[in-house]
């Protein structure tokens, strides 16, 4: 059992590190959810992409440059502790390439992973419904079949998709088949959002912003080439979407070592006024090293050829509520002062109250962990139409 | 970079909990309580002769030299198994303590040894009845005589007041209570996993309006928060083993973990959990002395910010 790098890995760590302190830009980037700063954030992807940056540990082919699981991690942590701006690509990269690259067909992974990786079209999730939230499986939008122009035609309504408002294509799950049962019959498509047929409306966030937006379908034909897995298996090509944006990828340690970090140099500067967040402040520290080691089990156990399962529902629920925490605690450092606008505190932790509700909200992934991981009996659902 | 158990430490927490499983421990830590050592030290001297007394005694000493991480997966086992004895101050604060000679092989091959190391450990435990007491002290190490002794919320616990005597030599007592701290914090971890486990087949079992009462989310969530805590308390142990963290850090997780473990554990059971015959309250009990034995969480929170201040 040991943490200890390989020489390689503190090679590529000592390049990432030196690469991102030349590059990355001195002041943080406008807001991603408005024109001038989503422009800025694509710019920035490019830039990635042109070192091999922005989706390390993809095939060479697509951009990537085959990295490990450790040595992604690695690139997490100095990204994050560089300060580096958020990534507007990162739901296409996140959660939907791993289900290209499982799923897709050859074409698609050509057709659609470089441009992915570079930046140059941003894509969206399209899940939610007005009435299928957490019980995502009773969604109602349909795809109805075009034999003759070989294809489907989308209608219905998608909700709280997030970068939705100025990305380039979509993903989501509609109902091929009426008649089958609520998890069969549901099928994964993939679709421009200036398609005919479609229109986009941007959502207000908390912060104002608009971070996502609702999605309207009206006759949108898709051909069968963005159909993405077999018709019919849309669920279980859905779900192994969902274990990637609960576990490992989205939330890398790197992330809460540095808000660790920073919160730290905050006390250090606003503790006096402040001592009853003495405990706060040492419990934020502290859980961001328990996910920073957590991880590191994580990888060991994956690249051992594990799988992450339920697990990945313990790791989000940790997070999320870390995330909170941290943020917390550095608003009750700064005292008055934080409810200013420009507080970057504020902005994340307007961000990190999202963490509890999306990827699943935190009460299933308590369900599934009580079921999953603890064996407790399934709760009676209740009747469904 | 492995984090993770090698096989050798895997089969050997698998052994020493086998050993225990069958060794009838609770009725040792009753008896115990009672003033009957006897079944206890049985089964100190089984564990004592699988290693854990001499596991990180160096080789050269007559130890088996083993690392910090075999000793958190051994008091792991002790805690979830609720094993009595001055496990702690023996195999961790002495093992660490003591320089080469008598005392030391004596203890590796199984003797009881304990320790007061106030201001945080005032009390020797089992200090009455152990082979040999200690007193730490700014002086250093010396041999000690037990005086009064003291009851514990948890009646396993016998704390003796003790009076310093000869100095015993030591090695550096600031390591010996890092490595008592590490190893109190993986007992608190293997004692909230024993106390997660008995109430997930309790709730399985206990049907209240027709339902599992584990079948109702009340109950699931408060569970599944437990099992999250201990979660992100292992790898911080581990991680104090491997001098990633404070230990203070991992007493602190591993602490807070255990008691939220208690405190469920108490709230699922019900009436039935509150009774001093059930033996969760044998836990229960172990669990509250051990939050604040070997520093409280206070200190240890303190300990942890002193260290990120400085190096932050």
């Amino acid at each position: 059992m040991n943490l200890d790098l390989s020489d390689s890995e503190l090679a590529f760590q000592a390049e990432v590190r030196a690469w991102l302190a030349a590059n990355v830009p001195a002041e943080p980037l406008p807001s991603m959810d408005t024109a001038e700063g989503w422009a800025l954030h694509q710019e920035w992807e490019a830039k990635l992409a042109a070192e091999r940056y922005s989706v390390v540990s993809w095939p060479r082919e697509v951009g990537g440059r085959e990295a490990s699981l450790i040595e992604w991690v690695i690139f997490e942590e100095e990204y994050y502790r560089a300060g580096a701006p958020g990534r507007v690509s990162q739901n296409g990269i996140f959660l939907l390439a791993p289900i290209i690259f499982d799923h897709g067909t050859p074409e698609q992974q050509a057709r659609f992973l470089p441009s992915m990786a570079t930046g140059e079209k941003i894509w969206a999730q399209a899940w939610s419904e007005p009435e299928a939230g957490s019980d995502l499986a009773s969604l109602r939008s349909t795809a109805t079949r075009d034999e003759e122009r070989g294809g489907w035609i989308l209608n219905g309504q998608k909700t709280w998709s997030s970068r939705a408002t100025y990305a380039h294509w979509g993903f989501g799950l509609f109902r091929s088949d009426p008649d089958s049962a609520k998890h069969a019959g549901l099928t994964y498509y993939l679709f421009p959002l200036d398609a005919e047929g479609i229109t986009v409306r941007p959502i207000a966030q908390l912060d104002g912003e608009a971070g996502f937006a609702e999605i309207f379908f009206d006759d949108v034909f898709v051909p069968d080439a963005d159909v993405l897995g077999a018709p019919g298996d849309g669920w279980r090509v859905a779900m192994s979407t969902a274990g990637n944006e609960r576990g490992l990828s989205l939330r890398s340690p790197g992330r809460f070592c540095a808000a660790a970090d920073r919160l730290v140099e905050l006390w250090k500067t606003h503790g006096d006024a402040a001592p009853q967040s003495r405990d706060a402040v040492v419990d934020a520290w502290i859980g961001a090293q328990a996910y920073r080691l957590f991880t590191w089990g994580t990888v060991t156990r994956l690249a051992d050829g594990g799988e992450m399962g339920a697990a990945g529902s313990v790791n989000k629920v940790f997070w999320s509520e870390l995330d909170i925490a941290l943020h917390e605690t550095g608003l009750d450092l700064l005292g008055p002062e934080a409810e200013l606008a420009e507080s970057p505190w504020m902005d994340g932790f307007i961000f990190s109250l999202s963490g509890p509700i999306y990827a699943g909200t935190n009460e299933i992934q308590r369900n599934i962990i009580a079921e999953r991981i603890l064996g407790l009996p399934r709760e009676p659902k209740g009747v469904q139409k | 970079m492995k984090f993770e158990l090698t096989e050798e430490q895997a089969g050997f927490a698998e052994a020493l909990g086998d050993m225990l499983t069958k060794a009838d421990t609770v009725g040792a830590a009753r008896a115990w309580a009672d003033g009957d050592t006897a079944p206890g030290k049985a089964i100190w001297k089984r564990l004592a002769d699988q290693g854990v007394s001499a596991l990180i005694v160096p080789e050269d000493d007559g130890g088996l030299g083993g690392s910090l991480v075999d000793l958190a997966v051994a008091h792991e086992v002790l805690g979830f198994h609720l094993a009595v004895g001055p496990w702690i101050e023996t195999s961790a604060y002495l093992a660490t303590a003591l320089p080469a000679g008598d005392a030391l092989e004596a203890l590796a091959e199984g003797a009881l040894g304990t320790v007061a190391a106030p201001p945080h450990v005032p009390y020797a435990l089992d200090g009455a009845i152990a082979d040999q007491v200690y007193a730490a002290g700014p002086g250093g190490l010396a041999s000690a005589t037990a005086g009064t002794v003291h009851g514990s919320v948890d009646t396993t616990r016998k704390l003796a007041e003790v009076t310093a005597g000869q100095d015993a030599g030591a090695r550096d007592l600031d390591a010996a209570f890092d490595t008592a701290v590490l190893a109190c914090a993986a007992q608190l971890l293997g004692a909230g996993e024993r106390v997660l486990a008995d109430s997930v087949t309790y709730v399985k079992q206990r049907k209240q309006f027709g339902r599992e009462i584990g079948s109702y989310q009340a109950i699931k969530h408060q569970l599944a928060d437990v099992r999250i805590a201990l979660d992100f308390a292992r790898p911080l142990v581990l991680g104090a083993a491997l001098g990633e963290v404070p230990v203070s850090a991992a007493k602190v997780a591993a602490g807070d973990a255990a008691y939220l473990a208690a405190r469920t554990g108490l709230q699922v059971h019900g009436a039935i959990g509150y009774t001093a015959e059930f033996d969760l309250s044998l836990w229960l009990n172990r669990i509250r002395a051990l939050v604040t034995a070997w520093g409280t969480p206070a200190y240890h929170r303190g300990v942890v910010l002193d260290s990120i201040t400085r190096s932050a």
